[in-house]
């Protein structure tokens, strides 16, 4: 719906930005010859260690490659609702 | 003491080849001794793109080999007698040198000539390494487009972990007009992704597909906006500081029948 509406009133980005953007996207993968799926793997068994300590929803932890200053950064997100005590 | 310059791209049809032959010939028309080594063996070009494809002989397969001497592989240019081509064989594969045969054959060219351009096959393999074996820097040209700079930038990897640190870019094929609508990258923006040094920006023009039919490299051309492009890039190899050409926009047809309106008053 939404892209519907950015249609609809013309709030289409420029296509420039859009291959600049995927560009970005595919090259920090590139440079660090990490697939999505090796990421995708990454955060199962990221979700797999950290669920021995605390407790957290799994569906919030998020994995993403991403650049500063042309360095590759691993960016982990982690909300955490529970710390186990007992282990 | 000549250079060994490799032009390169990853991507296939971005315009190695053509590169090579106007920066070849602009060097040339200067005054410079210049060779070029067409590496692309099993898909020979540079020698139609220069006109000089009815004078071989021998080739760059059967001077690596021993089968003839380098001298006999070498084709005089039409234009300029301080110019020489080593074609690439057609009949054989990318393996048929390798990379000490190719080293061997840069630093006896460099022994005679001030510039030895190396025209490099599509792809990363092996004709890829031979072509980048005997070099002393390498001019990495790539297109507007997505699929272009991920390769320009894969190739920019590689060059570096070979040794051929800092190469320069020329982005080639830009088309002013569709840059100003925000439908392709501009320079700035494929310098932020690239983090490499510019050494030229060509425009996509018309003049370069008649000047290949003819066999013509545009660089000869005055009035071709390529070729003034190639020109200032052949200044910039020389060591010259030149600005970047600003590229005219071409109008569309409203702005032109206003401007004729205008005129009318």
């Amino acid at each position: 719906m939404a892209s519907f509406l950015q249609k609809l009133f013309g709030d289409k980005k420029n296509s420039k930005d859009a291959a600049k953007e995927r560009l970005k996207l595919v090259l920090i993968h590139d440079r660090a010859s990490l697939s999505p799926g090796m990421v995708e793997e990454l955060r199962r068994d990221l979700i797999q260690v950290i669920s021995k300590y605390m407790e957290f929803d799994e569906q919030a932890l998020e994995v993403n490659m991403n650049s500063e200053d042309n360095i590759a950064m691993l960016e982990v997100n982690i909300p955490i609702s529970h710390i186990k005590r007992n282990i | 003491m000549g250079k060994v310059l490799v032009i390169t791209s990853g991507k296939g049809g971005v315009g190695k080849t053509t590169t090579v032959a106007n920066i070849g010939t602009g060097l040339a028309a200067l005054g410079n001794k210049v060779v070029l080594l067409d590496t692309d063996i099993g898909l020979r070009n540079l020698d139609v793109v220069m006109g000089l494809e009815n004078r071989i002989v021998y080739d760059i397969v059967d001077a690596a080999t021993g089968q003839c001497k380098l001298k006999q592989a070498m084709i005089k240019d039409k234009r300029f007698e301080n110019m020489y081509l080593i074609p690439a064989a057609q009949t054989k594969d990318k393996n048929a040198v390798n990379e000490s045969q190719m080293k061997a054959i840069c630093e006896e060219l460099r022994e005679e000539f001030d510039y030895v351009l190396i025209d490099c096959p599509a792809g990363i393999e092996q004709g890829f390494k031979n072509a980048i074996a005997g070099a002393d820097a390498a001019i990495v040209v790539t297109n507007p487009e997505v699929s272009a700079v991920r390769d320009a930038d894969r190739i920019i990897g590689l060059l570096e972990a070979n040794g051929l640190n800092e190469p320069k870019l020329i982005i080639n094929r830009m088309r002013a007009n569709m840059v100003k609508q925000g439908d392709m990258m501009g320079v700035d923006d494929m310098l932020e992704i690239l983090a490499v040094k510019l050494l030229g920006v060509v425009p996509e023009d018309d003049n370069i597909v008649i000047s290949t039919n003819r066999g013509e490299p545009a660089v000869l051309d005055q009035k071709s906006q390529a070729g003034q492009a190639y020109r200032n890039i052949v200044q910039r190899i020389l060591g010259n500081n030149v600005p970047i050409m600003q590229m005219d926009v071409e109008e569309g047809f409203i702005s032109k029948l206003l401007k004729l309106f205008k005129k009318g008053n």
